[in-house]
């Protein structure tokens, strides 16, 4: 497999969220600090113990030298690396491998937007490239359709599967406080929105929201005598196998099949271990490819798995207990909230608590299906 | 290539407004690749060769774009070439209706509204 990974040595600390659904009147980097003052806080932390900055920006491709200048910090060490969504799950990467080098000792991963009141449009000033600009896909939506149209002429796969997770987003939604979109959402009310890019309809799409989350990461034997219980990071990987989706050999099956079986290695646990599995549901198609790819159902049979309610509350699998980013929120990348649904299921703090949870998984997705990252966190019990 | 300069996206698009789909091959494995790149992807193997294309191939997959009517939607299709690389593009003279995944299709080379050549594709058979 390749890569080691230190086991459960690195702990997340401290975490929140802020101004999930709608902020009126602040900028992204104000939602972002935020977020990061109260994760640091929670750490029982003064911001200027963090000593490595990691963000990812919708609007600032400087994000990482604006964070500190804006916290007033001078860090060893930033990153704002743009791997899309899925940025947030590497930047844990290597957050650990700095954190178990002893190159730095408090890190803070951060992320904000205020797309939805400022716009009301996923703010992004990525472009189709210049081979694909030509034929106007919609970025990035027709992207994930072609994805979609190809799953269903290899396995038979239905709109009607893809409302199902749809549908089951908006239940998890409905009975968390934090969640945006609230409201009764059938599968009919999903067939019958509007086609945006065949196959995939409004219905199918992901929320335009604001919101800000951060969490702050340090070594578990510092994390042990922090505030909260820390949450360890049994393992992570990330895969690129594509950027545009034209180049995928095969459409149905992401990069999510690689680092999903690295992630497992690197924290001695399988699919069947998860009890809480949080997917990058930037589009319903997403939760059908990763619950495939990271071994939750085999290949082709994503679509017959999330009939009739296995996802949804109630069902046999948990997935994005938050409502996810087609009904919690999703502020342009919605990597970092998957992390933290998953510390909280961790922690006995969801607004969905699924009983004791002792291993989560967190996948984040970037770009058109191009980036891929899994984490798996767990409880101090599991090391 | 005698006469063109510059790298292979450039050679590309001259052969393109010139009336040639080309691809490029590298001489050692006979792997055919797109987009033009400086080496083969994956070995790093500088030897490469250009190829005209036949021009044929698969609808790998496809979606239609919807537009505010009465604008009818528009296809984008990823073509696989039968040579074994595969791109984006549009097919024209097709509908929802006709227009399918696993169709042969075939390349043909039009004119955009600036002026510069793309890159299109037709029911193969027309």
């Amino acid at each position: 497999m390749g890569g080691s990974f230190p086991r459960g040595k690195c702990a997340i600390a401290g975490l929140a969220t802020f101004g999930v659904g709608e902020a009126p009147g602040f900028t992204s980097m104000e939602l972002t600090a935020r977020a990061a003052s109260l994760a640091v806080e929670e750490a029982g932390l003064r911001i200027d113990a963090i000593d490595a900055l990691f963000i990812c920006q919708p609007d600032d491709f400087f994000a990482g030298l604006s964070f500190a200048e804006y916290l007033g910090l001078s860090p060893r060490f930033t990153d704002n690396n743009r791997t899309g969504g899925s940025a947030f799950m590497s930047h844990m990467i290597t957050a650990i491998m700095m954190l178990e080098a002893g190159y730095i000792d408090t890190a803070l991963i951060a992320y904000g937007s205020n797309q939805r009141t400022n716009g009301g449009k996923l703010a992004t000033s990525i472009k189709t490239n210049a081979w694909d600009a030509p034929y106007k896909p919609l970025f990035p939506l027709s992207s994930y359709a072609l994805a979609a149209a190809r799953h269903m002429h290899e396995f038979g796969t239905t709109r009607e599967q893809l409302a199902e997770v749809a549908v089951a987003a908006r239940q998890w939604a409905n009975t968390n406080p934090e969640a945006f979109a609230k409201g009764p959402l059938s599968i009919e009310d999903c067939l019958a929105s509007r086609i945006i890019s065949s196959p995939i309809s409004v219905r199918d799409c992901c929320l335009v929201t604001d919101g800000a989350a951060a969490i702050v990461l340090t070594r578990t034997d510092r994390a042990r005598d922090m505030p909260k219980t820390p949450v360890p990071v049994l393992g992570a990987a990330a895969a690129t196998w594509w950027n545009s989706i034209a180049q995928a050999t095969d459409m149905t099956t992401t990069a999510a099949a690689e680092s999903g079986p690295r992630a497992y290695n690197a924290a001695c646990v399988g699919p069947s271990d998860i009890q809480s599995v949080q997917l990058y549901d930037a589009f319903t198609i997403n939760t059908i490819l990763f619950l495939e790819d990271l071994g939750f159902c085999p290949k082709g049979e994503g679509g017959r798995f999330v009939s009739g309610g296995t996802i949804a509350p109630g069902g046999s699998l948990p997935v994005n207990t938050n409502g996810g980013g087609l009904s919690y929120c999703h502020p342009g990348m919605y990597g970092l909230f998957a992390i933290i649904e998953a510390a909280r299921q961790i922690r006995g703090e969801a607004a969905n608590q699924q009983g004791t949870v002792d291993v989560a998984l967190a996948h984040g997705n970037g770009g058109t299906l191009s980036s891929q990252a899994t984490v798996i966190l767990g409880s101090t019990a599991t090391l | 290539m005698d006469g063109v300069t510059g790298g292979p996206e450039a050679q590309w698009r001259a052969a393109l407004a010139d009336g040639k789909f080309l691809l490029q091959r590298a001489v050692s494995s006979g792997t055919v690749f797109f987009p033009p790149r400086v080496m083969e992807p994956g070995t790093g193997d500088t030897d490469l060769e250009w190829i005209e294309a036949t021009g044929l191939g698969i609808i790998y997959s496809l979606t239609w774009v919807s537009q505010k009517p009465p604008a009818p939607p528009y296809n984008v299709a990823v073509v696989r070439l039968d040579e074994g690389a595969q791109l984006m593009s549009r097919v024209e003279g097709v509908t929802p209706e006709t227009l399918r995944i696993g169709q042969r299709v075939r390349a043909k080379i039009a004119t955009q509204d600036d002026g510069a050549a793309i890159l299109l594709f037709e029911p193969a058979g027309h």
